[in-house]
């Protein structure tokens, strides 16, 4: 007897089928990786202790008022100040290396101001908010902030590795990335960590304002 | 008895698509591969601020996501227009965020516990009163790996002041 060849199976609703397996797909899921800026909150503190001295030409004051506007308080003057040159403003504090002795900067590159701030170590920022602070207002101070003191430390990096042949940012990055294999992780850690010594971001939040 | 047949009307014949499965079933599988399941239905707006100074948030089964800001035009009658915080798929208040932290924490094996991180997606016209309340209670829970999550891009350019 002939072999009967077995009939051909109708793909004409396969395209169908795919189109709403794909449609479910495009509507339920999502492309995006989130990215953002890391923090750290201090932890609430039971007994408050006296607070260290610090000396006023090492603060870098910012305070955000309800109208958005800035006021920088550093190093004797108190003003004003627009968020774009903000930036400027902070790496010109934070590298200023004002102090002498064995507050002496050795890898300071400003303008050795004895008003402002002594070194790296000494350098603080702080920042107060009023609770009227529109929020990317806020994040906009934080942003050029961090970017200050990514600059400081990318020069860092760059003039302590050379052979890297990379940027803190790029650095840290890579790190953080977890196909990195993880000898150059422990590597990368070492040089991050002292780069992180070496400029520490020592960033102060205060707790807002009450409006009005 | 004409030795050549005429063609027989100009039809044109019919586009195969028995190809067209298998592109659909292509771009079906690039979607799978590239994204991911999206966990919560957004009930509040939230445009993001941007930022460029931003890091990678990998791990994605690290993050605990807290949602804030106005709700969005369907919620508006039931819920005012002014910022709230949005916890899965409920709004929330300050006090709740506690509970949410505490069950989250709850729901991973305990030695992933210490590298939780907070994403707080605070929509760009929310007060800072609120974000802050936010940090207090999560200063309270002790969470204190927060990232304020944002588009990439630059941060002055949005701004209108």
């Amino acid at each position: 007897m002939a072999k009967r060849s077995a009939p051909e199976v109708n793909a004409g609703s396969m395209a169908d089928i795919a189109f709403l397996l794909l449609i479910f797909f495009l509507v339920t899921t999502t492309i995006e990786t989130d990215s953002g800026l890391n923090r750290k909150l201090p932890p609430m503190e039971e007994n408050l202790e006296d607070p260290p001295i610090i000396k006023e030409k090492n603060i870098f004051q910012l305070s955000v008022n309800r109208n958005n506007q800035l006021l920088l308080k550093t190093g004797g003057n108190e003003g004003l100040i627009e968020i774009k040159n903000l930036r400027k403003e902070a790496i010109a504090f934070l590298d200023n290396g004002g102090g002498s002795g064995e507050d002496a900067c050795k890898n300071c590159q400003g303008a050795k101001n004895p008003k402002s701030s002594d070194n790296f170590q000494k350098a603080i920022i702080s920042l107060q908010n009023d609770r009227a602070t529109k929020y990317d207002v806020y994040l906009a101070v934080q942003n050029e902030i961090i970017a200050a003191y990514n600059a400081l430390r990318d020069r860092e990096f760059k003039k302590k590795f050379p052979a890297l042949n990379m940027s803190f940012v790029e650095a840290n990055a890579k790190y953080s990335d977890p196909r990195t294999p993880k000898s150059e992780k422990d590597k990368l850690k070492e040089k991050l960590e002292e780069i992180k010594l070496m400029i520490p971001q020592k960033f102060s939040e205060a707790e807002p304002k009450k409006a009005n | 008895m004409s030795k050549f047949k005429k063609k027989k009307g100009g039809d044109l014949p019919a586009i195969s698509t028995a190809s067209l499965p298998d592109i659909v079933f292509m771009l079906l599988f690039f979607f799978m591969v590239a994204t991911v399941m999206r966990e919560n239905t957004l009930m509040i707006e939230n445009k993001l601020p941007a930022a460029d100074q931003v890091e990678k948030l990998d791990k994605k089964d690290l993050i605990m996501y807290i949602y804030a800001g106005k709700p969005s035009r369907n919620y508006e009658a039931k819920f005012g227009t002014e910022a709230r915080i949005q916890l899965n798929d409920k709004f929330a208040s300050v006090e709740d965020i506690a509970a949410f932290i505490a069950a989250e924490r709850a729901s991973k094996r305990e030695e992933l516990v210490p590298f939780l991180t907070t994403a707080l997606k605070v929509d760009s016209e929310a007060n800072m009163g609120l974000v802050s309340d936010i940090k207090q209670e999560l200063r309270k829970v002790n969470a204190l790996k927060i990232n304020y999550t944002t588009r990439k891009g630059d941060a002055l350019a949005g701004l209108k002041n």
